[in-house]
């Protein structure tokens, strides 16, 4: 190779972990794999997602290539920025299918709750990181208002599936900022005491959805019937599943949602338990390299943003496969990687552009 | 470890240790992956649990999902008359059906519609009635018989129209239409009631998909030969139900076809002889008990039932006061009249009160307990043998014949005949009628019986109230020399795939004791009627011998002293025109019942209506297209 292209070549990859982005390429090829079988072979979804792929890529390749320390300045006018959207969908955006949740900018719409995917978890590290000296509990106090805002804001659009994902990030920066066993007991105690206070607060379809989660054979035919559809699919699949593009399930139409949420039913149904364990080798691969990050992470800043990343991560597939294998009740939650949709996909590989941009960048702090 | 995270957040110490602090964060890290791995491990089980433990149960509901048994509706069976002509048959056509629970505003779908398809306010009124009564789910037809022209039409529109559907569908016809309506009868969609009623059965299996199901006549009382077995299909469908290939099939066997005694032809000539006027017919072949023709006047077109009758023309049916859904052959109880004075004569050789030739003189009155009994002929007919007691109709002799035997032994006589009985013809729905006795008198009225009572008894008047059915059925007796029949509409059964006929048999009900020379007596009376008596202009020059008896039933009672002159009492209380008759008197072929109502002496409708059917059935002569039969009464009298 010329010396040239060799330079372009590694200025273009030395900030892209070559173990992450493996695994971030093997799952998006079982994404791909399965859209086409979910999508009746339609050439349009799968061009489509391909194109999300791409951007994705990009998106992380580029934010691999921002150092943290430049993130860390953006924290605070980001987080800023997204509760003041918030606010305005909350004031005047539209309202699809019931829930409100884009903001109409004039040349497109957007759904900054999915922004603050990244910027509750970076504004709450950059606040810990600036008070990483003495860190007390109020300080703890004042980052649990900076999530709690914006998830309020999300879950009253409502959008449970961003709200519940942007909980688990936030809580995971506090939990790894070292919040106070004590307290954490002490909120899960009175959480469990608010439960019917926030019972009465979630709306019909939400209680619906957690009354069916307990028995979704109680409605079959109503809103227990995407479960129980998933069920059937991940069940019959198997110890080695029917095969690629020969799910019944899949292809009658009996998977509700079968690109987005529920894909996990289409590959459980045609890859059986084995494909379901490899899916599940490949996220815990990611996950590893993501705490392997977090743990060599040279800042206070760095380790909450890397583990709180990690663990979101981690929160998308566990929440997805347990509510299609029925665990856990159905909130939109993507499965990474695999649903259809850019939006999820991006906001992702984001996450792991920041990963591999703190990999890259640790000596350079340290020194 | 909760000691130490104290300690990290204790305000109380300011310098921290960067390794100590480094610690406490890949403590709680580990803690995390612990976490990861806990739930990794819990969806591993979870997954083991579903595709392991469960896999057989939910690979069975898989396939049960994939999979729908779809009932394969059979072809209903037809109707045939003797002569193999088609009274009901099925034909395929495109229907538009809406799916009620689908769709939010009815109204306004089927106004949309109407923008396509032709929706007559008939079909609205139809789809209405339909919607209220059965209240199920499934699709209910809006417009049936959809020309290509709009089932293309709509094809290139469907898009607008969620749970609406195009389907081909076979309909049942009947193309007889007014003329077969009683006896035949119609199909309809099955309501709740016959739901049940199924389920009692056991037939609910056999039913599904069945949207019709026999109503009346024919097609209610041979349903289940009519109906035939329903096939299963075993299809893959998607989650909406909607069939993606076929995997197997059980075929349907259609319903076997009913052949008919009846002839068609005979049947509308008699149908069409009433003219303007009510009543009915029935003829029966004496030697079986086959019913030939059975006709209801005036009839009603059953095509109208089929898919559900609209309202409108449901009340205008309903509440006419002609009774078009009566079926007065089978349900209508009537007084025989003078119809019954060949039995009175029977049961007077019979019990040995008169002999032939025993005369009585009829002054044209009997007095009874200070009551005056008139003749219908003012004077009366002088002396009187039982010949011209028949053959002129005198009341008078049959006044002193019915007081002479009493009524227990003119009941326990006529009983023979079938009077009063269910005749157990084989549709459903039949009236038993009246034969009046002492016990019936004590059961109905909680009341002893007046002599008095028993006098207009014979001339078939008083309590006396038969159907046609019954009257044909007794007449028939006196035709084959005693034997009464079950009549029969149904002859033969036929496989509906190789046309083999299986005939019912003929059913005797029984066999009466009546001796030889006393039918002679009556017969030979009864063919005097057509030649030189009551009806014998009737049957003037008819080239076959035939017997008959002519009969005049009131309707309105006559007071004492009073006279019925006809054109003085309203259309509906002028009295029934009734005349019963076989022929060839020799060796009848056919036995007949006719009542005309409101139409006077039996001698003047019913007669020459009865005429004409003989002609027909035994010389083929078809009558000319009858005139209004009123008209013509109005200028001969």
């Amino acid at each position: 190779m010329h010396p040239a292209a060799r330079r372009l070549a590694h200025s273009l990859t030395r900030n892209i972990d070559g173990t992450l982005f493996g695994i971030v390429l093997a799952l998006l090829a079982v994404g791909v794999l399965v859209l086409v079988s979910a999508s009746n072979l339609s050439a349009m979804r799968v061009t489509g997602q391909l194109g999300n792929m791409l951007i994705a890529l990009c998106v992380m390749w580029l934010f691999a290539n921002i150092p943290p320390h430049f993130l860390m300045r953006l924290a605070l006018p980001l987080y800023v920025v997204g509760v003041l959207l918030l606010v305005a969908v909350a004031l005047f955006g539209d309202v699809i299918q019931g829930a409100r949740r884009w903001l109409d900018i004039g040349i497109t719409r957007i759904q900054p709750s999915e922004f603050m995917k990244i910027a509750v978890p970076l504004a709450m590290a950059w606040y810990f990181d600036r008070h990483e000296k003495t860190l007390r509990l109020a300080n703890y106090g004042v980052a649990a208002v900076m999530l709690v805002i914006p998830v309020a804001l999300i879950a009253r659009q409502p959008d449970l599936g961003t709200a519940v994902l942007i909980t688990a990030s936030g809580f995971f920066v506090l939990f790894l900022a070292g919040l106070s066993w004590r307290v954490i007991t002490g909120a899960a105690v009175a959480g469990a005491a608010a439960l019917p206070l926030v019972w009465s607060v979630l709306r019909d379809y939400q209680r619906q959805r957690i009354l069916t989660l307990l028995d979704p054979s109680q409605d079959p035919l109503g809103a227990g019937y995407h479960t129980l559809q998933s069920m059937i699919a991940v069940g019959s699949g198997g110890l080695f599943g029917k095969g690629w593009l020969n799910g019944s399930q899949t292809h009658l139409d009996f998977i509700p949602e079968r690109t987005t949420d529920f894909v996990f039913a289409v590959f459980a149904e045609e890859f059986g338990l084995l494909g379901c364990l490899a899916l599940l080798f490949l996220y815990l691969a990611a996950i590893s390299r993501g705490m392997f990050i977090t743990a060599n992470a040279p800042s206070l800043f760095a380790r909450l943003l890397c583990g709180a990343i990690t663990l979101t991560f981690f929160t998308y597939a566990f929440v997805n496969m347990g509510m299609v294998t029925g665990i856990l009740p159905v909130v939109g939650v993507p499965l990474p990687f695999v649903s259809y949709g850019g939006t999820a996909l991006v906001s992702i590989c984001l996450g792991f552009g920041i990963l591999m941009s703190v990999y890259s960048h640790r000596k350079l702090v340290q020194t | 470890m909760a000691m130490r995270s104290e300690l990290s957040i204790n305000p109380g110490i300011e310098l921290r240790n960067a390794q100590l602090e480094l610690h406490h964060f890949q403590v709680r890290l580990a803690v995390a992956a612990g976490l990861v791995l806990l739930s990794f491990l819990l969806l591993t089980g979870r997954f083991f649990y579903l595709q392991v433990v469960r896999h057989g149960e939910l690979y069975t509901l898989a396939e049960a999902n994939r999979i729908a048994v779809v009932p394969v509706v059979p072809n209903r069976g037809v109707i045939l008359d003797r002569n193999g002509v088609l009274l009901a048959h099925n034909f395929s056509a495109y229907t538009l059906e809406v799916q009620p629970d689908r769709v939010a505003n009815l109204e306004r779908l089927i106004d949309e519609l109407a923008t396509v398809v032709e929706i007559t306010p008939r079909d609205r009124r139809r789809f209405r009635r339909l919607l209220e009564e059965t209240k199920s789910v499934g699709t209910l037809p809006v417009r049936t018989r959809l020309s290509d022209v709009e089932i293309a039409r709509f094809a290139a529109v469907r898009y607008r129209f969620p749970g609406v559907e195009i389907n081909a569908r076979l309909f049942r016809h009947y193309p007889q239409g007014e003329v077969f309506s009683h006896v035949v009868g119609h199909i309809g969609r099955i309501n709740p009631r016959e739901v049940e009623q199924l389920q009692a059965e056991g037939l609910s299996a056999n039913y599904r998909g069945t949207d019709y199901i026999g109503k009346t006549g024919l097609e209610h009382q041979y349903e289940r030969i009519l109906h035939g077995t329903t096939g299963v299909e075993e299809v893959e469908v998607d989650s909406g139900g909607r069939p993606v290939r076929t995997l197997s099939r059980a075929s349907p066997v259609s319903g076997n076809n009913l052949v008919l005694n009846l002839d068609a032809r005979l049947q509308e000539i008699a149908y069409n002889a009433f003219g303007d006027y009510k009543g009915a017919l029935v003829a029966i072949d004496p030697a079986t008990g086959g019913v030939l023709a059975f006709v209801s006047k005036p009839g009603f077109d059953p095509n109208l039932f089929v898919d559900g009758i609209d309202a409108l023309n449901w009340n205008e049916l309903n509440t006419s006061p002609d009774k078009p859904l009566v079926n007065r052959a089978l349900a209508g109880t009537y007084p025989p009249g003078s119809t019954f004075k060949p039995y009175m004569a029977l049961a007077a050789l019979a019990y040995g009160k008169r002999t032939p030739q025993q005369t009585i003189n009829d002054p044209g009155y009997f007095m009874f307990g200070g009551h005056q009994f008139r003749d219908s002929r003012p004077g009366g007919h002088g002396v009187v043998d039982m010949y011209k007691s028949i053959v002129k109709s005198s009341d008078t002799y049959y006044y002193m014949l019915a007081n002479d035997l009493g009524i227990d032994a003119i009941a326990r006589f006529m009983a023979q005949f079938g009077f009063g009985t269910a005749t157990g013809i084989d549709i459903a729905g039949e009236a038993t009628g009246v034969l009046p006795s002492q016990e019936w008198k004590m059961r109905r009225f909680n009341q002893r019986w007046f002599p008095g009572e028993t006098i207009s008894i014979g001339i078939g008047q008083g309590y006396n109230a038969y159907t046609p059915l019954q009257l044909a059925q007794a007449v028939a007796i006196i035709a084959n020399g005693g034997t009464a029949y079950r009549p029969q509409l149904v002859s033969a059964v036929e496989d509906h795939r190789t046309r083999e006929r299986a005939a019912v048999d003929p059913r005797q009900l029984r066999a009466l004791n009546l001796k030889r020379e006393h039918l002679a007596v009556v017969r030979e009376a009864l063919i005097g009627v057509n030649k030189e008596g009551t009806a014998a202009r009737s049957f003037a020059n008819a080239p076959y011998l035939s017997a008959g008896k002519t009969g005049t039933a009131q309707v309105i009672g006559i007071k004492q002293g009073e006279k019925y002159v006809e054109s003085r009492v309203l259309e509906e209380h002028r009295d029934h025109s009734l005349f019963i008759a076989y022929a060839p008197a020799d060796n009848p072929r056919i036995a007949v019942a006719v009542i005309v109502e409101n139409a006077g002496f039996g001698a003047r409708a019913a007669a020459p209506l009865t005429r004409k059917i003989l002609d027909y059935y035994l010389l083929g002569k078809v009558p000319p297209p009858v005139r209004r039969v009123k008209d013509d009464d109005a200028s001969s009298s």
